[in-house]
């Protein structure tokens, strides 16, 4: 049991907490934090899986994940608060 | 060997928190939270495919299903209701219909060969080819993409011509925004003319 599978256990226990979190809710900024919470999590499971296997090179994938995330994440606070990506009046 | 069981240990927890994300989103009424849930579903699955070496499916479930669709659904919601309706009465053989469907797809992957299995056709077929004799034949260096690009040549071009056809069938049908813009304002024709 090295340090790599330690860490991957804290992730897995992470994520099932943000997992909690997004089930019970209640607001619509919880479930928003926990789908966020979860992306940065997924970054961390692949980077930690490629020390694990043996295959460092796996940390630019979660460098894609995490550039992914970020500009999902803006699409989707843009969405709710605008609703709509072009303009930034409201509701038009 | 180890390494193998704390694999398949992770496997099998990723497993476990998408079956009670599948449960979940089929409970819930709040359609904003299914949403969320979807996109989460997503990111397991894209974990799920990278530890399966698919690294590139992986990272394609993750952009269109945790991008792209999470923000269409929401899109979709900011038309429509925000909570779905609830239904009735439970319908028993839709149920059992499902339920059928779902045992007959398990039997059949029971045909399949084991997971990783180095004797399955598959790795039999062309693949060793292409992984051998590519780079020399194509001169890429990308055996992904010597296989998209030149080998499945024919595939691809069929399936970016459907692209186009859906995305320009989506656009007749939306009606886009320039004629809206011309209805409301009369003078927007000249402005309309020129930028086009």
């Amino acid at each position: 049991m090295n340090v790599f599978a330690v860490a991957m256990l804290g992730i897995l226990v992470t994520m099932l907490l943000a997992l909690v979190r997004a089930f019970l809710g209640p607001t619509v900024y919880d479930r928003v934090l926990a789908a966020n919470m979860f992306g940065t999590k997924t970054v961390l499971l692949i980077a930690v899986s490629g020390f694990l296997t043996g295959r460092p090179e796996w940390l630019d994938l979660a460098l894609i994940y995490a550039l992914m995330n970020f500009t999902g994440m803006i699409a989707l606070l843009r969405f709710s608060k605008f609703e709509n990506l072009a303009h930034d009046e409201q509701g038009k | 060997m180890g390494t193998f069981v704390v694999g398949s240990m992770i496997e099998v927890t990723l497993f476990a928190f998408m079956i009670a994300l599948t449960l979940y989103i089929a409970r819930i009424r709040s359609l904003f939270a299914a949403a969320m849930l979807f996109g989460i579903f997503s990111l397991i699955s894209a974990g799920m495919l990278t530890l399966m070496d698919a690294v590139d499916v992986a990272f394609t479930e993750a952009a269109v299903g945790a991008g792209i669709s999470t923000v269409l659904f929401l899109g979709a919601l900011g038309l429509t209701a925000s909570e779905e309706t609830r239904p009735l009465h439970h319908r028993l053989s839709a149920k059992l219909v499902v339920i059928a469907t779902g045992l007959m797809l398990a039997w059949g992957t029971l045909d399949m060969p084991a997971y990783g299995d180095p004797d399955a056709p598959i790795h039999h077929h062309v693949a060793p080819h292409y992984l051998e004799d590519s780079e020399e034949e194509i001169g890429i260096p990308n055996v992904v993409t010597s296989v998209l690009a030149s080998y499945r040549g024919y595939d691809t071009f069929g399936e970016t011509t459907v692209v186009l056809t859906a995305a320009v069938g989506a656009m007749l049908l939306l009606g886009g925004g320039l004629t809206r813009a011309r209805d409301d304002d009369p003078d927007a024709d000249a402005h309309g003319e020129g930028s086009a």
